[in-house]
């Protein structure tokens, strides 16, 4: 209320309970993040119910954290905004029914935040200069998509997943390969002192559309390689397989981005989503797009991740639109990017 | 004292408002839309209708379990959103012994009645002595065919009254095997009302039993199917299951 407007924002959608406070989409005033991994881990991989129960025991230490970070309160709050999906939907639930309760206590609006939206705003954060139209890449463990971003709150897919998302896949390749929980960073870490040359495994082409992907080819082939080694009792390196196997996400995801740049003549790319706070994936795609005379932005590992200031940055769009929800804002596990 | 009820612990969403030993307001629905969608509208009006000074509220009350674990969340987290907002406590309300109270001034054994899935039942057993409603057994999941053991061993001779959303899935299994006399409580008073937390509550504040507001969470009465499958694994000394089979619970829904 000082002329700037602060969103505090709740986001609760898989296993991280996460509250920020966000001053004009674009300042980070607090970004606190409990994080679950360690009790997942227990079980090699998220368990809903579990995610659900934690967040319910966090999240008032959590908005309580990023309230007190940001050196403001409630009252001093513009808005309210939470993530109501896609995810978990016993997760989403938790951030809604707590948001609706803060911002109806609080006569505050509130203000309805689709999860991946706030992966591509991420973006923002770092990169103020960044802005419509341009290409984006979400890679996360539930979402790979290919988009343009055609403006703050409109997009467009052109390419998807068929089958897993890419973080799914490096989950499933590093339970296969004994890295246990979770994946994506195992698999980072085993990789580099590997040969991403060592064993080629294939591309998958897909049918559908020329910028979709397709996951599952890769994971059955790392599970083909593991048991022809098994069989043969033939050692396997895990360093040169999760290299290579990575290298094969890696190449798809970067041909794909490259290739759509070209078609649609966007000179502007961003990635977002847990997945592009991998190394191999961070270097690779820098390397292409410069390599093709593309800029990119790609956030901090911070907030690549889940994070509730991505949410702020995202709400502050709908908060300039006077799109704000109603009282009987509903978790919808399924949503859609660009739904309202 | 003034305080907001809440109950989404089960098919009913129900909230209320009191103010010592007056109902201002009570509204309750029993219908297929989730609590999500109607919970906090539902406040909202009570609130508008009885001009609710939300600074003048002491104390927030939740039935905190037994329930659906999904809507023990949403009833939770709506509660704990107020409490942090208003800057007021939390009083768990016992489930069951919200339920056991739509009964008040009964004579007989109360007992509510939960359908837990799984082949079981939430239930705990109740009386009215002297207005006040006393704790026979807590409330605790068990198989009906353990509850009726239990009632013809208490074997009451004021018989026992039933309610709860249990008793359709329980009625036949109780009237043929459960020789003690008993009868069902009627639909303005056989599920969930906050009206009822609402009176239990100002007792427990009273009581000075409440929570902050950060440190409620529902009682679940139940582990997560997780949990119980690693503890069985854990025990029996077994390893993990295929990789493959556990691989299909990643659903992820974010990153």
């Amino acid at each position: 209320m000082n002329g700037n407007t602060d969103i505090l924002a709740i986001e609760t959608s898989c296993d991280e309970t996460a509250a920020a406070v966000v001053r004009n989409g674009r300042e980070v005033l607090s970004n606190v993040i409990y994080s679950q991994i360690s009790m997942h881990t227990l079980y090699g991989g998220v368990v809903p119910e579990l995610a659900s129960r934690k967040h319910i025991e966090k999240i008032n230490a959590v908005i309580r954290g990023a309230l007190s970070e940001a050196g403001t309160t409630l009252d001093e709050i513009d808005a309210v905004a939470v993530t109501y999906g896609p995810g978990l939907v016993g997760a989403l639930l938790v951030g809604t029914s707590e948001a609706k309760a803060l911002a109806w206590a609080a006569r505050k609006p509130l203000i309805g935040v689709n999860h991946i939206e706030g992966h591509i705003c991420a973006n923002y954060i770092e990169h103020p200069e960044l802005r419509p139209p341009y290409l984006g890449l979400v890679v996360s463990g539930g979402h790979t998509h290919l988009l343009i971003v055609r403006d703050w709150t409109e997009f467009e897919i052109i390419g998807r997943t068929v089958d897993d998302a890419a973080g799914e896949a490096f989950d499933k390749v590093a339970r296969a390969v004994g890295l246990g929980y979770p994946g994506g960073p195992k698999i980072d870490a085993a990789a580099r002192s590997g040969s991403p040359d060592a064993i080629v495994f294939p591309r998958a082409k897909v049918n559908s559309s020329k910028y979709d992907f397709s996951f599952s080819g890769i994971k059955s082939a790392v599970l083909n390689y593991l048991n022809h080694a098994q069989m043969t009792g033939e050692e396997v390196c895990t360093a040169d397989l999760a290299a290579s196997f990575q290298k094969a996400v890696v190449d798809v995801l970067c041909s794909h981005t490259a290739e759509a740049a070209k078609e649609f003549g966007i000179r502007e790319v961003a990635m977002a989503g847990g997945v592009s706070a991998n190394s191999a994936l961070r270097a690779e795609m820098e390397r292409v797009c410069r390599e093709n005379g593309l800029h990119l932005s790609v956030p901090s590992p911070v907030y690549c991740t889940d994070n509730a200031a991505m949410i702020g940055v995202a709400a502050w769009h709908e908060y300039q639109n006077g799109r704000f929800a109603g009282w009987d804002l509903n978790a919808v596990p399924g949503l859609r990017l660009g739904e309202r | 004292m003034k305080l907001i009820a809440l109950d989404s612990s089960g098919l009913t969403a129900s909230a209320a408002i009191l103010e010592d030993d007056i109902l201002l307001a009570e509204y309750t629905v029993n219908y297929k839309k989730t609590h999500s969608q109607t919970l906090l509208p539902m406040l909202d009006a009570v609130a508008s209708m009885t001009e609710l000074d939300l600074s003048a509220v002491d104390a927030v009350a939740v039935t905190a379990g037994p329930g659906s674990f999904t809507g023990l969340r949403i009833g939770s987290a709506t509660a704990k959103g107020l409490g942090l907002a208003l800057d007021i406590p939390v009083i768990e309300v016992p489930t069951l012994a919200a339920l056991a109270s739509n009964l008040w001034g009964a004579s007989g054994l109360i007992a509510p009645i939960m359908d837990a899935r799984r082949n079981q039942v939430y239930s705990g057993l109740y009386r009215f002595e002297g207005g006040r409603l006393i704790t026979v057994r807590d409330q605790q999941a068990l198989a009906l065919t353990e509850l009726i053991d239990e009632l013809k061993a208490l074997n009451p001779s004021d018989g026992v009254i039933f309610l709860g959303d249990g008793v359709p899935v329980s009625r036949d299994l109780l009237d043929r095997e459960l020789p003690v006399p008993h009868s069902y409580a009627p639909a303005q008073s056989n599920r969930q009302r906050a009206a009822s937390a609402a009176v239990l509550a100002r007792r427990l504040y009273e009581e000075g039993r409440y929570v902050s507001a950060d440190a409620h969470a529902p009682v679940y009465l139940r582990k997560s199917q997780a949990e119980r499958e690693r503890e069985k694994q854990l025990k029996t000394g077994e390893g993990p299951q295929d990789p493959f089979s556990q691989a299909a619970r990643g659903q992820h829904g974010g990153t």
